[in-house]
């Protein structure tokens, strides 16, 4: 039934020849275009903040500050982190894959409120704006923590503006999270029950719920930071009465959940990357449905880990660390289950398999390494060193970065009908996962050896470590600008994909690529779980096609 | 390049009594976590070559999942992260115990610089000597943002934060210099608020102590602030002036207007000097002004130690004098173990008043 609906929708027009004018595009209520403006702005930040990467992994391939300036460097390290986070991680998966996906995978027209999807987009590209402008007028030198008072009072940089950036573009998280929920509540296609969701809109509603529950508060933490920078109102310093611990209380209530909002969809599309190319449902589906929630609740529960060095009550860090522990707990079984989908499957080794693969074995790095930082008193040696770096980066790029590009290699058929070449991804893929390790491992060594995060200039005796890490950084450098080449080669050149190029099992797969504007032109009903490969039409025509042949 | 990778160890040096444990728990998860990422390791390459797609149209058999294993792979790893907290929570509990007798410095961090102030008057910046297997407790603030004091080679670190004291503590055990660094980003110069700890033996301590010139010590230096700054018009001796008496009061428990008690130890010192409203000894007015801004967190301290130096003699000295409290420094602890009696420090001489008059005076200070 579905394929002869899919015949005659080839014909017609598609998403993207709906309209072609910048206005059509500018002013669209499509998600699937809302998708492909924000990729284009994250994009544009994921290498602004590469460059950021690049100048401070070439400062620090000598011992001296020889390269840039303190107050530079400062700035650099600063600014790397800040465009990395807020508009480029945070958004990634969410904005650009869930919003292509989530209606296609519900079945559904498009998100529940359009307008405020746009919307969104136009908040977030304010909220960029302003980040541009901090970048253009020199930059904030706080590092992205904004520990007050040095923040609030010392520092002598564009503070006040990133803060206003950062509390415009916290709306736009909030208000893509809220029609998220909705849209899933509300516009599941018939017979769509929640357990015959795909693994990809359970990590989104966990996402969610986290960006509608957290994002406030870091928006009320950075509008207290710039009141008292410019009134003088005291919060956070103590020469102005204030308390310096509530900022980091304020700031980790948000920004630790944050991190859960990286890499919860990561997750989500390793689920749909692992099911389709091992032809296996995933294994434990209600346990890795469920650990996606445990985590978002759990994620709420666990800030104070960031702050065991502080001289916060030891009670209060016993109790922290115990949570900390509870969260692993959900990431493991994910890890486990995934790894267990594998057995007895089918596997295939295409350009969305390989990062799949990357992103277990980074992501298990960098889950275990955070068993070291939740222990308490190792913390007290290891916070605030090169350790810390290390392990976060193997989390956010690591798993989050590797989880997005893996997601946008499987659904780039789906996104502009075209295949991009199977040997350039994978050896691209192979050359992010040979270059992050080397760029990342060195630095736990150093984290552990003592060396400081945040400084310019280091003892010599450090100095082995961090060339091993600078020359991984330019092989990761290759790696993350091949595939902006071979993607854009291929939307002209590229083979047609048609509709199922991966042979998924998914509801998206079932409409031509690129879909049309109303993604189905039939009402999709939904008769079983998600990952029933026996159901595929392309499977069934290539075991026919197979036996004719035998 | 084999040689050039030697060069790299594993450990920062281990200079103080936590170093040993903490290395060994590190060990200990790194085996651990080690053990499971490849075990996931080589399950997913096996199970990825034996099973990997042999024909397009294959459809393998489906597994829903199975409930024991769900159950085995969540009990597991929760019976041992619940092994890993309690060790790491005890390695934390030992840091957060106070020492007794330890020899006590004051630190402030400032934009971009370490300062210590020791106890018989020597002060240093970035720098900070001290002496082989004795306990010494550093009591912390800074002048101006969040720095963090950190040496690796003994495994300790603590935020030094305005408008708080914090403490660390740590017992030397090899001699040797080490790096002082400051972990919490400061601004411009954080990387340059570097310096070093100096774990001198015995012998080679005393003759730091001698060689460094001498300023008035903290407590002297206190008890000129005490009187430049009037305090001493209301602190009056015995409880006669608008202010309590000072005598005898470090580390007894005060009772305040609101019934309450709080102990009068460094942090309350600190907040009642900057803050003097903020806890109000019962009986008095709050009518003291606040010394914010007039003094400095070095001088707060040097005031401090006055206070201390004028308090009673620690319960220690008291109960078990040895003989060795009453010699003359130089000659007696010569063991590196931390000695029991802190009185032999020549330290806190100046307006200290002799051992028996203070303890006559304690019932006084108790109504």
């Amino acid at each position: 039934m579905a394929s002869e609906e899919l015949n005659r929708a080839e014909g017609r027009k598609n998403y993207l020849t709906n309209g072609t004018t910048v206005k059509s595009w500018l002013l669209t209520l499509d998600h699937k275009r809302i998708g492909l403006l924000y990729l284009f702005a994250i994009t544009f930040f994921f290498f602004i903040g590469g460059i950021y990467a690049s100048l401070i992994r070439l400062e620090l391939v000598t011992p001296a500050g020889d390269l840039l300036t303190p107050e530079m460097y400062n700035r650099v390290f600063t600014m790397h982190g800040v465009t990395m986070i807020f508009f480029f991680l945070i958004p990634s998966i969410p904005a650009v894959l869930g919003n292509f996906c989530i209606p296609l995978m519900l079945g559904a027209k498009d998100v529940a409120f359009p307008r405020l999807n746009l919307m969104s987009w136009y908040v977030f590209m304010i909220g960029a704006s302003l980040m541009l402008f901090t970048m253009l007028s020199g930059g904030i030198d706080t590092g992205w923590t904004f520990y007050p008072p040095y923040s609030s009072i010392y520092s002598n940089s564009q503070v006040t503006i990133a803060g206003v950036s950062i509390f415009v573009t916290g709306f736009s998280s909030i208000l893509t999270g809220l029609n998220f929920m909705v849209t899933i509540h509300t516009m599941r296609a018939p017979g769509l029950t929640w357990f015959r969701l795909p693994l990809f809109i359970w990590a989104h509603y966990a996402t969610s719920l986290i960006m509608v529950l957290g994002t406030p508060v870091i928006a009320i933490t950075v509008l207290a930071l710039a009141f008292e920078r410019t009134l003088q109102i005291g919060i956070f310093d103590p020469k102005l009465g204030g308390d310096p611990i509530l900022f980091q209380h304020m700031f980790w209530f948000y920004s630790h959940p944050a991190v859960y909002i990286m890499i919860l969809p990561s997750m989500g599309v390793i689920s749909e990357l692992i099911a389709t190319m091992t032809r296996k449902r995933i294994f434990g589906y209600n346990f890795v449905a469920f650990s996606s929630l445990a985590i978002a609740v759990f994620g709420f529960l666990v800030w104070g880990h960031h702050m065991f060095t502080t001289s916060q009550s030891m009670y209060t860090g016993l109790i922290f660390s115990l949570i900390s522990y509870a969260v692993a707990i959900p990431s493991a079984i994910k890890t486990f289950n995934w790894t267990a989908t594998i057995y007895k499957g089918s596997v295939a080794f295409d350009t969305p398999m390989i990062y799949a693969l990357a992103f277990l074995g980074l992501f298990t790095v960098g889950g275990m390494t955070g068993l070291f930082l939740a222990a308490l008193g190792l913390d007290v040696h290891l916070q605030d060193t090169y350790f810390v770096v290390a392990h976060f980066h193997y989390v956010m790029v690591g798993s989050a970065v590797i989880g997005f590009l893996g997601g946008l290699h499987y659904w780039w058929p789906k996104i502009t009908g075209r295949k991009y070449s199977e040997a350039l991804g994978r050896v691209s893929a192979i050359i992010i996962f040979v270059g992050f390790n080397l760029t990342f491992f060195p630095q736990f060594i150093l984290g552990q050896l003592g060396m400081p995060r945040r400084y310019h200039a280091y003892v010599p005796e450090f100095q082995v470590l961090h060339v091993l890490s600078s020359a991984g950084a330019s092989i990761l450098a290759i790696g993350f600008i091949m595939p902006a080449f071979y993607l854009l080669y291929s939307l002209k050149y590229g083979e047609k994909a048609g509709a199922n190029p991966w042979m998924a099992a998914g509801l998206e797969w079932q409409t031509p690529s690129p879909p049309p504007t109303e993604n189905f032109t039939y009402q999709p009903v939904v008769t079983h779980e998600p990952y029933e490969f026996e159901q595929v039409p392309e499977i069934k025509q290539a075991r026919e096609a197979e036996l004719l042949r035998a | 390049m084999n040689s050039f990778l030697i060069q790299i160890p594993f450990f920062p040096e281990q200079a103080s009594n936590f170093a040993v444990e903490m290395d060994l728990f590190y060990l200990f998860l790194f085996a651990l976590t080690g053990f499971f990422t490849v075990l996931i390791g080589v399950a997913a390459v096996y199970f990825l070559i034996k099973y990997r797609r042999r024909s397009q149209g294959e459809v393998p058999q489906q597994i829903e999942g199975h409930l024991t294993l769900e159950i085995t792979w969540t009990v597991v790893p929760f019976v041992i992260s619940m092994f890993i907290f309690a060790w790491g929570a005890k390695l934390y509990y030992q840091m957060y115990t106070d020492p007794t007798d330890a020899l006590e410095i004051f630190v402030t961090g400032k934009q971009w610089m370490w300062r210590a102030q020791h106890p018989d008057g020597q002060r240093e910046i970035n720098e900070l000597h001290v002496p082989l297997g004795r306990r010494v407790k550093l009591t912390m603030t800074s002048e101006d943002v969040i720095h963090s004091y950190y040496v690796p080679a003994f495994r300790t670190k603590t935020d030094v934060v305005p408008g708080r004291y914090t403490t660390t503590w740590f017992t030397p055990t090899k001699v040797g210099t080490y790096h002082l660094f400051c972990a919490e980003y400061c601004g411009t110069q954080h990387s340059g608020m570097i310096g070093s700890v100096v774990v001198l033996d015995y012998p080679d301590y005393q003759a730091w102590l001698r060689g460094v010139p001498r300023d008035k010590s903290p407590a002297e230096a206190g008890q000129q602030f005490f009187t430049s700054l009037a305090c001493n018009n209301c602190h009056l001796e015995g409880n006669t002036g608008r202010g309590p008496s000072l005598q005898n009061l470090f580390g007894t428990e005060v009772r305040l207007a609101d019934g309450s008690t709080v102990k009068a130890d460094e942090t309350y010192l600190r907040q009642s000097i900057l803050n003097p409203g903020a806890k109000i000894v019962g009986g008095y007015a709050n009518d003291m002004p606040t010394f914010q801004g007039l003094v400095t967190e070095e001088q707060v301290a040097m005031i401090i130690q006055y206070i201390k130096s004028i308090g009673p003699r620690p319960a220690g000295a008291t109960t078990a004098p040895k003989p060795a409290a009453a010699t003359p420094s130089p000659v007696a602890p010569v063991a590196p173990v931390a000695p029991a009696a802190p009185a032999a420090k020549p330290a806190a001489k100046p307006a200290s008043a002799s051992p028996a008059t203070q303890q006559g005076e304690q019932p006084k200070q108790n109504r």
